[in-house]
């Protein structure tokens, strides 16, 4: 397993309910995401509500129809940086219990290449925490997402990226 | 100089050697892989750097070995 955890409490994998434990994992992998068992690593009986979002391959970008894709990293910079996140919203809302996941490697249509889950006590931490969470790996992380459609492929965020999205939308405009 | 993503591709490779002179900052590290591969990207002044696996600012002063990584706007994360 592709996988490091950090300041992992053991009395608290090991579920004794009178730790309070940082329980963080972070992992960057090619092989495909288990959203039960990675939401199993931040489930403790003081935690009342548990967060879990899913980023999921879509099927079209705009009006192109997607036919698979390709996730690449720069580690250890990626699983650093959201080592780094996982942190930030330790000290935004008091979160001890948060894992992350991203996959690499290529994705056909429905995988889930993100996995963040997030346990508070009460509600609104896990929500907010998952929320800031999944907006920072989208702004800090090194890791690119390459669409690969019928006659072409793109790295998102590139340049040609912004082009063709610009030209799904002329080609929405010219459309009766 | 490392190259990710769409910098790899364009430059057709993903490591550059490159020579600076002492006291060279990111920003010349950056000056002297767009004159080598100027197709990576047409403005180098809003390009993300790394160094040593951390975010810098483009005067961030380059040490002899210092791993330096242009880093192209991330798509991580899936969905939206």
């Amino acid at each position: 397993m592709d996988a490091i955890s950090l300041g992992y409490f053991e009395g608290a994998r090991q579920g004794r309910k009178d730790c309070k434990g940082v329980g963080v994992m972070i992992q960057i992998t090619y092989e495909a995401l288990c959203p039960d068992a990675i939401t199993a690593e931040v489930r403790r009986d003081g935690n009342g509500a548990v967060v879990t979002f899913l980023g999921s391959t879509r099927d079209s970008t705009g009006e192109r129809n997607v036919l698979h894709l390709e996730y690449e990293a720069y580690r250890p910079m990626a699983d650093n940086q959201l080592a780094r996140i996982a942190a930030e919203i330790g000290e935004r809302w008091g979160i001890t219990d948060a894992a992350i996941a991203h996959r690499l490697g290529r994705l056909e249509i429905g995988d889930v290449s993100l996995v963040v889950a997030v346990a508070s006590p009460h509600r609104k931490e896990a929500f907010e925490a998952c929320a800031y969470a999944i907006d920072r790996i989208k702004q800090i992380v090194p890791i690119w997402k390459k669409e690969f459609f019928e006659g072409g492929e793109v790295w998102v965020g590139s340049q040609e990226d912004a082009r063709a999205k610009q030209n799904t939308q002329l080609d929405g405009l010219r459309q009766p | 100089m490392k190259l990710f993503a769409s910098y790899k591709e364009k430059a057709g490779r993903s490591d550059i050697e490159l020579s600076l002179q002492a006291g060279a900052t990111v920003r010349d590290a950056v000056r002297e892989t767009l004159r080598l591969y100027p197709a990576v990207t047409q403005d180098g002044s809003r390009l993300m750097i790394a160094v040593n696996q951390e975010y810098q600012a483009h005067d961030y002063a380059l040490s002899d070995g210092d791993e330096v990584a242009l880093i192209p706007p991330v798509s991580g994360g899936g969905a939206g």
